[in-house]
């Protein structure tokens, strides 16, 4: 438990102190660099949370397309010479965003969570990692998963079967989305939008 | 490292990045402020996932992985969202030569 506390500060100081980073820093180049820092670390609170495959995920898909994508940008519209400057909105702002996250923490602090209860808490941690180890039938009698109903039942449990079951509709929706938004982009970035010709 | 910790961290970032998408004048910083948020309210729900109790738990063991379900479904939408951002900031550097938000005003009055 020590080891994950200090592993959870340690991310906590870079994530926070990165994200002030991205929206302080002046020069939007360097801001881009910090937003991969947080993302990374936000990566190690997934596998703090034994979230294995949104960590890969996170890291494969924030660190490795929309960093770079963002990255490309900034190099592409050579503003980067006027910096970050902030508008007439920043003390508002920053007045707004403190009451909220103010409400945020009391709402956190003040709520009376349902827990899991503890005699679950096993099963669903073989659940949880089930995305990255494969659960044989050695392996849940060791875990003191016995019965045979007991083993298919975390066996088949898993974010792919949610995803195809619960879930199948806003799967479907969201590639359909993809493509849309892929299509748009392209759509946008045309030399000359409107005319037809490219 | 509790619950809450995961809870009052995300809040922070959450809000580290409205104050970004509202106060500074580069869309780029507008579009990684919005990336922050995306990524706290992700922590918030994977948290979710790991510490709390489903209403569906009885029934169906993989319900513990709702929250993780929906932070994949976020992470395709900031996807997407990326991806026709950085069009539109594109298309706006074509037509003004610069990136700034405050001089993005043709559809004023």
């Amino acid at each position: 438990m020590l080891f994950q506390d200090i592993v959870f500060w340690i991310l906590s100081v870079v994530a926070v102190g990165g994200a002030l980073g991205v929206v302080l820093v002046p020069d939007l180049f360097r801001a881009a660099l910090l937003l991969i820092l947080v993302f990374m670390a936000v990566a190690g609170f997934f596998v703090l949370l034994s979230a294995e495959f949104l960590a890969v995920v996170q890291v494969l898909i924030y660190v490795g397309a929309i960093a770079i994508l963002i990255i490309f940008a900034v190099m592409l519209t050579r503003d980067v010479q006027r910096g970050n400057l902030p508008n007439r909105l920043q003390i508002p702002a920053a007045v707004f965003s403190a009451l909220l996250l103010a409400a945020l923490v009391t709402v956190a602090v003040d709520t009376q969570w349902e827990f899991l209860p503890a005699e679950h808490q096993q099963r669903v941690e073989l659940v949880q990692t089930s995305a990255v180890t494969t659960l044989t039938g050695e392996v849940l009698t060791e875990e003191g998963v016995t019965g045979p109903e007991e083993q298919a039942e975390v066996r088949e449990a898993g974010l792919a079967d949610l995803l195809i079951s619960d879930y199948v509709l806003p799967f479907e929706a969201v590639s359909v989305l993809l493509l849309a938004a892929l299509i748009g982009a392209l759509v946008l970035v045309r030399p000359n939008p409107g005319t037809g010709r490219g | 490292m509790s619950f809450e910790g995961f809870m009052i961290v995300s809040a922070v970032l959450f809000c580290i990045g409205l104050y970004g998408s509202l106060a500074r004048r580069n869309v780029l910083a507008v579009l990684m402020s919005i990336e922050l948020m995306f990524n706290a309210v992700n922590i918030t729900l994977v948290a979710m996932a790991k510490y709390l109790a489903p209403a569906a738990l009885q029934d169906d063991i993989s319900s513990v992985l709702t929250g993780q379900v929906f932070a994949i479904f976020i992470i395709t939408v900031a996807a997407a969202e990326i991806a026709l951002g950085l069009g539109i900031v594109f298309a706006m550097y074509r037509t003004h030569e610069s990136v700034d938000l405050t001089e993005a005003t043709q559809l004023r009055n």
